[in-house]
């Protein structure tokens, strides 16, 4: 297959927001005739290269050719027309529609400027049979489960001149069947020739369908790999990433035993689709780590515990009191408090100044009415800049132009600004520099040795076990296990993060 | 306070260019003379007759703030003054103080219940803002039609009529109302956490409620205020024609208003607004109203000059027009100079740019 010319050739594709580079000079190709998976954890800059290769973000460095022509997608027509396909993983169709309309939209037969409905359905009829599909063309699409929609939506894909398809979370609403039935659509395309860009979380899939794999971590190039030749756990360390330990583990305060006395403990927190009877328990000064791939339902566990969603069952005692935690204002009225892992959207608010977003949590609580007063927001917020090293030193400059470590730090101010008991922080060190990253993690070990209990979930797992008194591992929507972190090491947590998806060697 | 002097730089430019020109076309439009220790003048009168659309501005200022719209104030205002004028048409003595003073007392309280119901819809059902607002703007003159029984109500009341006509002072009570109003909004702003929890919500609804703001009780609050202050507007409205007309009441205030809280440097993206800045806009936009009559402007051509001046204070205060107008002088000095000459990329071309624009200021003179 080396042998052939790659159909897509990006070179030393980088996007940059700001001063953050989403994509860093990362080199990516395809050939024609097969089936290449992108993998990476949140963030890692799967979305940007997406959007780069569909023209739906331009580059700022870099080179695209495709078969053979260089290229400048300004954009998704530029692409479309060049014969690169997306089928989202969200469906977006028009469901009041017919599945034939659908399928040629933009694109419809005419006769005399007016649409030709019986050439359409036949035309449509045509793709839908190629990729062997039994649909009527005529029938709403609206009136289709979702799977058959998503079919659909793949026709409409290939129904063009198209050259690359690319493939977006396809499978991640699909039953087994339906998986089936879209692989074998895949397998069908892929034997005429067309490149299929494929992301799913779903590592028995990846394996399943694909010839190659790229694997990108923090927005840069980590390999490009022939299935054959990347075992499951390698593919998941590539990931994942491991790092040198910056800093020694932490001295612990709290023998890793069962705890006895619980701030806070969950028992069977259950919310579909996600999280199955999660049990947690966490003691004074502890930090619980929590292991997981990306959709293991590591995210939900903490907005679970938070108040932020809300458990269809499984109750939450803090102090041996059963409390509802409806709303994250409640939570944090009882000591709980959240960091999303998504920064920008779920945590900073980026037109206001780092002092407000700072003082937001805290002004809330008090009310809209007393006002947190000038020389008392100001002095709360230099000291929490001073405390926590946030750069520029400037109370006043706007949220949005901060990096993303600082921004992570105000985010953290804020939150220490309420006195909380537990802090349950997702992703803290996720896009950010070494630097901040290592000061996020010392800070949290300060904060425990206070006598704050964190819940600190992260990808990386050196990261999770260096700051962990102790390790919850969460599998498809369970906490699998919850292990003393001395009891472990990066390879077999790794192995306890990867199962059942572990090689037979 | 360099931020605030930069946001409201261009809307204040507008409004002062727009002064100068009326009174370089018209000397009078600057006399103001004393009658009866009263003020009188061009200028007083666009202070007199702002008050309706200041009050609308600034509740639609807070609305906007939340990322939202209220398309229902003229409708409101029309609610408003036939509750009222109902009230004291029914009553045998329209001229007894205390009877307006209820009837205002009810029509603002209506008011509020529509505000409510507007907030309702929007932070508790959450409709977008745009229909939810819809369904009153539609209804609401039918229900004033309801009240007046489908005629428009006149009364004689010179309680009433003092409102919108009569003096405190020097000045029209009108005026009064407005600078009453606007302090006590910027006195909300700056001695409660309102101001800032309002642009946290407006700028970012989820991260504002993951940080425990009471986000449904500012967006609905922003509701009410819009709704009371439409009510108050209603009446100052039906006290200067002294009647309830349903369909001519706040007819296209809502329009009107938008426009003021934009002209004022607001975003309809949400999130930061300007309380002065409004307070510019409305200034503006009744000056523009007043310059049609002092013009002559045909009555049947005043929409299309409005239009024409609108376009022209948009683009005047529009950042990409800004930097399009730093790109033209800089490629004008580039070719009369040596290139590559290390101009400064702040400083220098910053000043470029209202010379840039500044032909299009004459063009409304012209």
């Amino acid at each position: 297959m080396n042998e052939a010319r790659p159909l897509v050739e990006i070179a030393g594709a980088t996007v940059r927001f700001g001063a953050f580079a989403a994509l860093d000079s990362v080199d990516f190709r395809m050939f024609p005739g097969e089936v290449h998976s992108l993998m990476g954890e949140n963030g890692a800059g799967k979305s940007t290269l997406i959007k780069a290769l569909t023209g739906a973000l331009a580059l700022d460095e870099g080179t695209l050719v495709l078969d053979g022509k260089t290229r400048h997608f300004t954009r998704p027509r530029d692409a479309q027309d060049a014969g690169i396909s997306t089928v989202y993983q969200e469906v977006d169709l028009l469901d009041n529609l017919s599945v034939a309309e659908n399928v040629l939209l933009g694109r419809e037969p005419r006769r005399w400027g007016l649409i030709d409905t019986t050439a359409m359905r036949a035309e449509a009829a045509r793709v839908l049979s190629d990729l062997g599909l039994d649909i009527d063309p005529a029938s709403r699409l609206g009136s289709h489960p979702l799977a058959v929609q998503q079919l659909v939506a793949i026709a409409r894909a290939t129904s063009a001149d198209v050259k690359v398809l690319v493939l977006d979370e396809p499978t991640s609403s699909l039953d087994l069947d339906e998986v089936a039935e879209l692989f074998r659509v895949i397998r069908d395309l892929k034997e005429r020739g067309v490149a299929i860009l494929f992301v799913s979380h779903f590592l028995d899939q990846v394996y399943e369908m694909s010839d190659r794999i790229t694997v990108l971590r923090d927005g840069a190039l980590v390999g490009e790999y022939l299935t054959t030749q990347l075992l499951r756990i390698d593919l998941v360390k590539k990931m994942l990433g491991r790092e040198v330990a910056e800093i020694a583990p932490r001295e612990r305060v709290v023998e890793p035993e069962v705890p006895v006395e619980a701030v806070l403990s969950a028992r069977g927190l259950t919310r579909a689709p996600g999280m199955v009877e999660a049990d947690v328990d966490l003691a004074e000064g502890e930090v619980l780590g929590v292991a997981g791939l990306l959709g293991s339902g590591r995210t939900e566990l903490a907005r679970l515990l938070t108040g932020v969603d809300k458990p269809q069952a499984g109750i939450i005692r803090i102090d041996d009191t059963e409390e509802r935690l409806d709303s994250p204002r409640r939570a944090m009225q009882l000591g709980v408090v959240y960091s999303s892992e998504n920064r920008r959207t779920e945590g900073i608010i980026g037109g206001l100044s780092i002092q407000d977003n700072i003082i937001l949590a805290l002004q809330a609580q008090q009310g809209t009415w007393r006002r947190i007063r000038g020389e008392a927001a100001r002095e709360l917020a230099t000291s929490w800049i001073e405390a926590l090293g946030i750069k520029p030193a400037d109370p006043d400059a706007p949220a949005r132009t901060l990096s993303g470590g600082n921004q992570q730090k105000v985010l953290l101010a804020r939150l220490l600004a309420l006195s909380p008991r537990v802090l349950v922080l997702d992703e803290p060190t996720r896009g950010i520099d070494v630097g901040a990253k290592v000061e996020v993690q010392k800070l949290v070990g300060e904060m425990a040795d206070n006598g704050l209990s964190v819940v600190f979930i992260s990808a990386e797992l050196e990261e999770v076990l260096r700051v962990g008194d102790r390790v919850a591992v969460v599998r498809e929507g369970r906490v699998a296990e919850t292990l003393a972190s001395e009891s472990l090491n990066p390879d077999t947590l790794m192995a306890l993060v990867a199962q059942p998806d572990l090689p037979e060697a | 306070m360099k931020l605030v002097k930069s946001r409201l730089f261009w809307p204040a430019m507008a409004l002062v260019t727009l002064l100068v020109v009326n009174i370089v076309v018209n000397p009078n439009f600057a006399r103001i003379t004393m009658r009866d220790g009263q003020l009188y003048g061009a200028m007083v009168d666009i202070l007199r007759q702002s008050a309706p659309l200041m009050l609308v501005a600034l509740g639609m200022t807070l609305v906007i703030a939340t990322r939202g719209i209220d398309l229902s104030v003229g409708a409101i205002m029309a609610v408003s003054g036939a509750v009222a004028l109902t009230i004291i048409d029914g009553s045998g003595d329209p001229d007894n103080v205390g009877t307006v003073a209820i009837a205002i007392g009810v029509a603002v309280l209506v008011s509020l219940v529509l505000g409510v119901w507007n907030g309702f819809l929007v932070s508790v059902l959450g409709i977008q803002p745009i229909i939810a607002t819809l369904v009153l703007m539609l209804a609401g003159r039918g229900v004033a039609l309801l009240i007046t029984g489908g005629f428009i109500t006149t009364v004689n009341s010179d309680p009433l009529s003092y409102i919108a006509s009569g003096y405190l002072t020097l000045l029209p009570f009108a005026f009064f109302i407005s600078v009453a109003v606007i302090a006590v909004i910027a006195l909300l702003e700056r001695r409660t956490a309102l101001g800032m929890l309002t642009e946290a919500v407006g700028i970012n609804p989820e991260a504002s409620r993951l940080a425990g703001v009471r986000s449904r009780g500012i967006v609905w609050g922003a509701y009410i205020a819009s709704g009371v202050l439409a009510g108050v507007a209603g009446i100052i409205y039906a006290s200067n024609i002294k009647a309830a007309d349903a369909n001519a009441a706040g007819y296209l205030i809502e329009l009107y208003a938008i426009l003021a809280v934009v002209l004022g440097g607001t975003s309809l993206m949400g999130g930061k607004f300007s309380i002065a800045g409004t307070v510019i806009g409305v200034l503006t936009v009744q000056t523009l109203d007043s310059t049609i009559l002092f013009f002559g402007v045909p009555s049947a051509q005043s929409p299309v000059f409005f239009a024409v001046v609108v376009i022209i204070v948009v683009l005047v205060q529009s950042p990409r027009v800004h930097a399009w107008g730093r790109k033209v002088g800089a490629m004008f000095r580039s070719s009369k100079e040596t290139p590559r000459d290390g101009t400064p990329p702040g400083g220098a071309t910053a000043t470029s740019a209202p010379v840039a624009t500044k032909p299009e200021h004459k063009e409304v003179s012209a």
